[in-house]
């Protein structure tokens, strides 16, 4: 099957070709959302955060922002801010110019209001988006695909049927040159080392250990047991009683290949190959630091059902057991139940995965999407102001 | 083949934890295989879909495995057959409150 995508000014291939409107800050995250619903061809990124953050969480927040405006789904970008918070619309939208992209912005408080700014940004995002309308897809390489792979809502059965599947479905796109993304660093804890065992060399192993590590270290600062909510109680009632047990199924999801890097919350990886992100196991927070990173599809395995999908990338959910799949088909697009079933083997799973993210790359839209899914959760991990 | 065989699964031959594919009441009888081995457990508790039973007696203390690795610690002594879930297993990595080891 043939794949086609959008080849942007950076090199990145877009399998989406949206408008973004950008809020800067949660405070005009509802105006940029009610311009988005004003625009067909946009989507807007609902921003949890943006003023009042210390240290690690403002760089984390400005890398994950403007990563996200640089996302190869995204054509172009309008900016929406405030006024008075500290990384202000005109910086961002510079921040985001240097890369080659599209971007305009308008501040609600120099606008006038919030009706005035409604006014403005429905106009230019309909400018910016009859433009975007004309970018023809190309015809692209798997090498230039880069999947996000998350389960939550896991049972027992994600360790032996989905993830497992999503696995072989990953080792077919890192063969040919692709690169697949995990994050969830408190789902690691307990497999670590088996993760670290398959570093292509030693360093990725250390760099493993190491923020799986810092993420325990963390929770001790907190004087909590991380075991209070992990694994959470609808993992319990479904059968997962440790953090091992479900870590021990949660990274089969990655494949077989070698990590190749490791990198931060949001952070775009240099290399193509399997690499680790250092991303709590929240789900929509998880899977925002997995787009903000240029993840253009996430892979999304669930044993209870869940509705979400990220607002830059598609997300194909996937279910470990079929009586998931037929009470949630709305919000599942493809079951791997009959792995568990002994019907079907592993390997042709993830051939029926595989299959799947071709065809939503080439514009199948998900479950997620249909039902306009777009959430988006930034991490934040000391304290708001 | 009897239809027992279907009715868990066993992922490591070093496991001590089989799990359920289907639920099972107490007293049912399951044959497990894993490679070459086989071995008939008779269940003690009723398990649930997806919930674990023991294949063999776990002494209290000891390290439980499921996947050829290990997921915690046994806070009780289990025997053959008996449900091994949050009553008796607990989180050794998960005890972030006390100091690393």
């Amino acid at each position: 099957m043939e794949l086609t995508g959008y080849r942007r000014p950076d090199g990145r291939v877009g399998f989406r070709n949206h408008v973004l409107i950008l809020p800067t800050v949660l405070c005009c995250s509802q105006v940029a959302e009610k311009i988005s619903r004003r625009v067909p061809g946009t989507v807007s990124l609902p921003n949890n955060s943006g003023c009042a953050l210390l240290g690690r969480d403002h760089e984390v927040f400005s890398r994950t922002i403007i990563n996200a405006a640089r996302h190869p789904n995204i054509a172009a970008t309008l900016v929406i801010g405030l006024g008075c918070e500290r990384f202000t619309a005109p910086n961002i939208a510079g921040a985001i110019e240097k890369y080659g992209k599209p971007v305009k912005y308008l501040s609600v408080q120099e606008s006038g209001g919030t009706l005035k700014t409604l006014e403005e940004g429905v106009k230019i995002a309909g400018e910016m988006a009859a433009e975007a309308a004309g970018i023809k897809r190309e015809p692209v390489n798997v090498s230039d695909l880069s999947v996000g792979l998350k389960c939550g809502g896991s049972d027992p059965a994600s360790g032996i049927s989905a993830n497992p599947a999503v696995g072989a479905a990953v080792d077919k796109i890192i063969d040919a040159g692709g690169t697949a993304v995990m994050g969830e660093i408190d789902e690691c804890i307990g497999a670590e080392h088996l993760m670290a065992a398959n570093a292509v060399n030693e360093q990725v192993g250390r760099d493993i250990i190491d923020v799986v590590a810092r993420f325990e270290e963390r929770c001790r600062m907190f004087g909590a047991d991380l075991s209070s909510d992990q694994p959470s109680l609808g993992n319990v009632e479904a059968g997962l009683t440790t953090i091992e047990e479900k870590s021990l199924g949660c990274f089969r999801k990655i494949g077989s290949r070698p990590f190749v890097q490791v990198v931060d919350y949001a952070e775009i990886p240099e290399k193509h190959g399997p690499i680790l992100m250092n991303t709590p196991g929240f789900d929509v927070t998880c899977i925002s630091g997995l787009a903000a990173g240029g993840c253009q599809v996430i892979l999304f395995t669930t044993g209870l059902g869940t509705p979400v999908g990220v607002s830059l990338a598609p997300t194909i959910k996937i279910s470990t057991n079929t009586a998931l799949y037929d009470k949630m088909k709305d919000n599942i697009d493809i079951d791997c139940g009959p792995v568990l079933d002994g019907r079907e083997t592993v390997l042709a799973a993830g051939e029926r995965i595989f299959d799947l993210i071709i065809e939503v790359c080439n514009g199948r839209l998900t479950q997620a999407e249909l039902l306009e899914e777009n959430l988006f959760s930034i991490w934040t991990t000391t304290t708001t102001l | 083949m009897d239809d027992t065989l279907t009715k868990s699964i066993v992922l490591n031959e070093n496991d001590d934890v089989a799990v359920a594919l289907t639920d099972l009441a107490a007293g049912t009888v399951i044959d497990i295989r894993y490679g070459n081995a086989s071995q008939r457990i008779t269940l003690r508790d009723n398990i649930k879909r997806m919930h674990k039973f023991a294949l063999r007696d776990i002494e209290k203390g000891r390290q439980i495995i499921k996947y050829g690795q290990s997921i915690g610690m046994a806070t009780a002594g289990i025997k053959e057959g008996e449900h091994v879930h949050s009553h008796n297993l607990v989180s050794i990595r998960g005890q972030t409150s006390k100091p690393a080891v």
